[in-house]
């Protein structure tokens, strides 16, 4: 039984040492931090090949260049802002999942708002429309002559 | 007439021609439906338009012992073309490219990306050589600096070292006459 026991540990052990080693983690980095910002920048940022795929997820050619150079900015140090600068300087906003707010892309922001508002006022408007024919109803009926 | 039938006709009114504002809605939807098919959602808009091509330098693929510098290409414009061996849709644009260059229209200068030297060459001996000279890119720095995402790729430069133009895919003579000459034509105006 104690033996069945070690056996169980050592299993255990191998494997949770073995499974990380063998997923073979290219990118290293010299703190927690630094392997976050990375992680996260790669969430954020669309592979422009593979378009419903982030950086993280994508296996193109491209997605791998990106990553890299993701990698050595993120070990270089500069933040979040510079490298998304970097990145919709040379392939525009698309790359971005979260588009920021500009003139092109007012539309896409304020358009949900909008038309909520707008159902809002024509639901108001129709309900007033049929109380106020209600409220006829109970008038009373004017004799005819 | 009674008061009461007369108000009850302005309703009347007033809700029939509620009645066309989901019909109105539906044939706006219809259109934009119709524009979002026509679009082609792989194209991505280059923010690089209008502004100054990017400085980059490289050995020249033919020419290893020299540098291929945009700083050369200023005064006259030119098409930059965006190429590799393993890239099916420029042996597809390929003769459109010999003959633009042929007919010595515009200079032709090429990118060529991520490709293996040897490769590339054979490839220009096989289907001939409509570069001037050709940047060469083995990494895809240069690429990434022009926002390259698919090739072939085709950038039209003005004589100040502008991009006016940038088109994805392989180039046809209609795109080649009558977006880029058009362009061209219009700069020397």
């Amino acid at each position: 039984m104690n033996n069945l026991r070690r056996l169980g540990a050592i299993i255990l052990a191998v494997n949770l040492v073995a499974v990380p080693i063998a997923q073979g983690d290219p990118y290293q980095f010299e703190d927690q931090a630094q392997r976050e910002q990375f992680d996260s920048l790669l969430e954020e940022l669309r592979c422009l090949v593979c378009q419903n795929q982030s950086l993280a997820d994508s296996g193109a050619g491209l997605a791998d260049d990106l990553r890299e150079e993701v990698y050595q900015m993120v070990t270089n140090g500069e933040n979040n802002n510079a490298i998304k600068t970097f990145m919709v300087q040379r392939y525009g906003n698309f790359v971005l999942y979260d588009p920021p707010l500009n003139p092109s892309t007012a539309v896409l922001w304020f358009a949900p708002i909008t038309l909520v508002v707008f159902s809002l006022a024509v639901i108001v408007f129709l309900t007033r429309k049929s109380q106020s024919r209600n409220t006829d109803k109970l008038k009373p009926m004017v004799p005819r002559d | 007439m009674n008061p009461d039938y007369q108000s009850r006709l302005d309703r009347e009114k007033v809700f029939r021609r509620l009645f066309f504002i989901p019909i109105v809605l539906f044939v706006l939807m219809l259109i934009f439906l119709g524009i979002g098919l026509s679009l082609d959602p792989k194209l991505v808009p280059s923010p690089l338009i209008g502004q100054t091509i990017p400085t980059f330098s490289s050995e020249m693929l033919l020419n290893p012992g020299k540098k291929a510098r945009t700083a050369d290409l200023k005064g006259k414009p030119f098409l930059l073309n965006v190429w590799a061996s393993w890239c099916a849709a420029c042996r597809q644009e390929h003769s459109v490219l010999l003959r633009i260059s042929e007919a010595d229209e515009i200079l032709v200068i090429g990118l060529n990306y991520k490709d293996q030297r040897s490769n590339s060459i054979r490839w220009l001996e096989n289907y001939g050589n409509p570069y001037k000279f050709s940047f060469y890119d083995l990494k895809g720095k240069i690429g990434m600096d022009l926002g390259v995402y698919g090739v072939p790729e085709t950038f039209l430069v003005d004589g100040d070292g502008t991009i006016i133009y940038k088109h994805v895919g392989p180039l046809d003579d209609e795109i080649y006459r009558d977006t880029m000459l058009t362009k061209v034509y219009n700069l020397n105006k």
